[in-house]
């Protein structure tokens, strides 16, 4: 007689210690891909991107076989037109059709090894070794949003937070314990009475003091107060600090006459990794594009990356700009500023010492991070000395310069390098 | 079988008449704990009753798709060490099947006592007949019958075995690394091929000891190693007596093995996990060599085994049908200009020549009395029993391998020299054809000729400690070039250095692989 067993509710991933091995000894390839996919792939990809395919050629298991060359013989099924002696042109690609080396070779398939991968995982790997600069300090330190919560009772307290069924709850108790020895009293008066009452002929006397007595006792037990003083409870509420989960990056962009469309294309990449890397870290990021050539606007993400002005260019006019939404839009108790600035590095020579003064007075101070980079292969000009003082002055100022679209993941690497606490 | 009842009120085809004493199973696809079983009762009553296989009792196993895969994934050990190459099976399983391009993922078996055989939940009832026919019965028996599973695997302790090397591995891990242990692994399952005995089982060594003998014999092997490497204080007459032994005795082929037992540097746990994969290889060694056999003697048997249950009367048409698309798929061989060729399929020729021996004992041509006269007019059962018990696949098409088989799949033989332009037809079915295309098909199945012919020659232990082997060459086939990245994995292991001389046809050799590659090129001139 056969066992049936119902394996089903065994555990279903026998394999998942396997994967993550797989996942283990190809994390170099597959990081590696996973930053390739970045340089390579379009933005809106990038956005919407869940899954990534990666090709891994290493993940052959070697074997040892006969190769090609010699002679081998094999026999196929399914002769149309052939007759023994027939020589016949040797198939472009073996494997199928007549005289296959491999054919018979099974588990040593040509294909690419694909797999893979959530969306989560991708990002992982794509942020692994980063973490939002000073996040740590804004969750315990630089808040200043307190929130009320519940924290269980206490004994003093306003009316209005009076908890009736702790309180109730406890005067009960408190009449029941001090009316506890008059009870007592009671019942033994009653049983005498009633022994009493039962008695034939009634000791009139005897009956009289011990219902005087009764009536006595019972008035006190009256008087005891139906709630006092020492019954109240309140609920107890402590202000908790209110961690700010939420951020805002502003991006601001040159597009005057000198940005070509692979500079921004270039500059495009960088904002969408920043704002990827803030929405994994924030509830709620919210993006406001600001572009500027001599004078600066807010716009839609569309007009921002793909619509083109030509002219001077006058950073301060931007950071003006981002100066007042901030005021305006985005309190500091409530929000996590995060600013990214994309520029080729002109800039209208009397302007950047304006723009440095702008940064250190109103804008840095109230600022989580901002990272600037430089879009050329040139000599640094004047923006970029000026930077550099502002960068002396605070750490969460950072500055870089970008050459080409494959260093954008490196620096954008560095710039969010994980700081050490 | 059943005589037709004729009862009134009956319709017109008398299969479905219901014979006496047996009515149908069920008519719904969906299947029951309760169905399975009565079905399982009545398929083993007609395997053993009606046709007298021999079994090892049977379990079934429901288990779900997912888990389908991580039984693929694992390849087919119920219990398997952890190992990144399994999880890479399993996510080229996983793409394959949600890609829906994996359809045989109906059943899997595991030659143990009692034999496991997986049910999938999916199935339905009646393809959930045709697993627990061909699995559970047909597999079974092979198992429990072929020579070469009887000498080789040892049912009784497999699971056993598999979770002792389960254990072992993860402690292992514990202990040294996972990294450790992962390197000896891909070293092991680069050489896993080369880790089986083929001719010889050693005495004495039953997969059941293993867990009991296992801490003793790391002391005793380490002991043995030190011995071959002592070195040091060695008096003259016993120097030349070592001048002049060799090592190994004789060329082994058993790489493992020789490893396991001879590498200087290996620690013993590293000598055991060796073993593990040795012992693994070996238990699938005579898999590999009755692949046509097995599946043909299982497609045999669910064949006949449902179509006894449609002549009983047990499953009706609808089933009976959606049965033969299931087998028909299973049995079909695409042509090799098809694109779906991908070489002979060996459910199909198995299940053909397993039919094709029935056909030629209960109802032999004037061709078959020629070829076959020894099999002709017996009883098929019994020859059939035969066959599956003595035979392996290479022996099995030599020996059965009709002509009238060779024209229904129309083989022909095609050679492939490299040194002409274009390939040869070398044999096809026709009259001076026949034997040459058996010939060659049942060349195309010894394992020995399909691997490379890979000996331990040499161990220079007077000097420093080259390990030769020897590449035995045949019709002068090259190694492949993946031989260069294996070389790297036996280097590994051995520690010192290793080169594989090729030995031409003619006797001449030449060292065609070495590991670490010589610093100057002039070496590699030889």
């Amino acid at each position: 007689m056969a066992m049936i067993i119902d394996r089903r509710l065994d555990g279903r991933n026998k394999s998942a210690v396997n994967r993550q091995r797989l996942m283990r000894r190809y994390k170099q390839q597959i990081k590696k891909s996973v930053s390739d996919a970045i340089n390579k792939r379009s933005i809106t990809d990038t956005q919407s991107g869940e899954k990534i395919n990666i090709p891994a050629r290493d993940v052959k298991e070697p074997i040892i076989h006969h190769g090609r060359g010699g002679i081998h013989e094999h026999v196929h099924p399914g002769n149309k037109q052939f007759s023994q002696g027939d020589r016949v042109k040797r198939p472009e690609q073996s494997g199928q059709g007549g005289g296959g080396s491999q054919a018979s070779n099974s588990g040593e398939g040509e294909d690419d090894f694909g797999f893979e991968i959530s969306k989560d995982e991708y990002l992982d790997l794509l942020f692994e070794e980063l973490a939002l600069p000073n996040l740590v300090k804004t969750k315990v330190v630089a808040q200043s949003a307190k929130t009320l919560v519940r924290a269980g009772f206490s004994n003093t307290g306003v009316a209005s937070n009076l908890n009736l069924l702790r309180t109730m709850r406890r005067a009960k108790g408190r009449k029941i314990a001090i009316a506890s020895p008059y009870s007592k009293r009671c019942r033994e008066l009653e049983q005498l009475l009633e022994q009493e009452l039962e008695r034939k002929p009634h000791n009139e006397e005897k009956i009289k003091s011990l219902r005087e007595e009764l009536a006595l006792l019972r008035a006190r037990i009256e008087t005891i107060p139906f709630i006092d003083t020492y019954d109240l409870k309140f609920n107890q509420f402590i202000p908790q600090p209110k961690p700010i989960t939420q951020a805002v990056m502003f991006c601001i962009m040159d597009v005057s006459g000198s940005m070509s469309q692979a500079t921004k294309d270039i500059a495009k990449r960088f904002f969408i990794l920043l704002y990827l890397f803030l929405s994994r870290s924030y509830e709620r990021t919210d993006v406001v594009f600001i572009r500027h050539h001599t004078s600066a606007k807010e716009v839609d993400e569309e007009e921002f990356f793909y619509s083109r002005e030509t002219g001077g260019t006058i950073v301060s006019s931007a950071l003006k700009l981002m100066r007042d939404i901030v005021r305006d839009r985005y309190p500091t108790e409530d929000w996590n500023i995060y600013a990214a600035q994309a520029s080729d590095g002109d800039n209208w020579e009397d302007d950047s010492a304006t723009c440095r003064d702008l940064m250190i007075d109103s804008i840095m101070p109230y600022l989580q991070y901002y990272a600037y980079v430089e879009i050329h292969n040139q000599e640094h000009q004047g923006l970029w000395r000026e930077y550099e003082k502002v960068g002396a002055l605070f750490e969460t100022f950072s500055m870089k310069q970008i050459r080409d679209t494959g260093e954008i993941y490196p620096v954008f690497h560095e710039l969010f390098k994980r700081q050490e606490a | 079988m059943n005589t037709p009842s004729g009862k009134p009120g009956a319709d017109g085809n008398r299969r479905t008449d219901t014979p006496p004493g047996r009515r149908v199973l069920s008519t719904e696809s969906d299947w029951t704990f309760d169905l399975i079983e009565e079905y399982n009762q009545e398929i083993e009553r007609i395997a053993k009753e009606v046709y007298h296989l021999d079994c090892y009792p049977v379990q079934l196993e429901l288990i779900s798709s997912e888990q389908m895969m991580d039984a693929y994934a694992s390849v087919g050990m119920p219990i398997g060490y952890n190992h990144w190459s399994f999880g890479k099976q399993f996510v080229i399983t996983e793409k394959n099947y949600k890609r829906g391009q994996m359809n045989l993922a109906y059943e899997i078996v595991i030659n143990s006592n009692p034999c496991i055989a997986y049910l999938m939940e999916e199935n339905t009832m009646t393809m959930q007949a045709l697993v627990i026919a061909h699995a559970a019965y047909g597999h079974n028996s092979f198992f429990k019958g072929n020579y070469l599973f009887k000498i080789w695997t040892d049912a009784e302790a497999i699971i056993d075995y598999l979770i002792f090397a389960k254990n072992y591995v993860a402690e292992c891990e514990e202990k040294y690394g996972i990294q450790e242990v992962e390197e000896i692994l891909d070293s092991c399952h680069a050489l896993m091929n080369f880790g089986v005995d083929r001719y010889k089982r050693r005495a004495g060594e039953t997969l059941e000891d293993e867990p009991r003998v296992q801490s003793d014999r790391e002391l005793i092997l380490q002991h043995h190693v030190n011995e071959l490497w002592r070195q040091l204080n060695i008096n003259e007459p016993e120097k030349k007596e070592n001048q002049t032994k060799r090592i190994p005795p004789e060329p082994q082929e058993n790489i493992l093995y020789f490893l396991e037992k001879n590498a200087p540097l290996l620690k013993p746990w590293q000598r055991e996990i060796i073993r593990v994969v040795r012992k693994i290889a070996q238990y699938f060694y005579p898999q590999r060599q009755t692949q046509v056999m097995n599946e043909g003697w299982a497609c045999f048997w669910h064949y006949t085994i449902l179509n006894h249950m449609y002549d009983e009367g047990l499953i009706n048409d609808s089933a009976m049908l959606e049965f033969m698309h299931t087998h028909t798929n299973v049995i079909s061989q695409p042509d090799f200009d098809s694109p779906y060729y991908s070489g002979i399929n060996p459910y199909a020729l198995g299940f053909k020549m397993m039919m094709d021996i029935r056909r030629i004992c209960e109802d032999p041509t004037e061709e078959d009395l020629q070829w076959f006269p020894d099999i002709a007019h017996t009883n098929w059962r019994e020859t059939l029993d035969f066959a599956m018990r003595n035979f392996k696949d290479e022996s099995f098409i030599g020996q059965y391998l009709s002509p009238r088989l060779i024209r229904e799949f129309r083989l022909f033989s095609v050679l492939d020299d490299d040194r002409e332009e274009t390939l040869g037809i070398s044999a096809i079915h026709d009259e001076v054809g026949y034997r040459a295309v058996r010939e060659k098909l049942s060349a195309q199945y010894n394992l020995s000729h399909r691997e490379p012919n890979l000996q331990v020659f040499n161990v220079d232990h007077q000097g420093d400690r080259t390990l030769t082997l020897r590449y035995y060459q045949d019709k002068n086939r090259p190694l492949s070039d993946t031989t260069e990245e294996v070389i790297k994995h036996l280097h590994r292991l051995w520690g010192f250095k290793v080169e594989i001389e090729t030995v031409e046809e003619d006797g001449g050799t030449e060292i065609t692989h070495r590991c670490p590659k010589p610093v100057s090129e002039e070496l590699t001139i030889n």
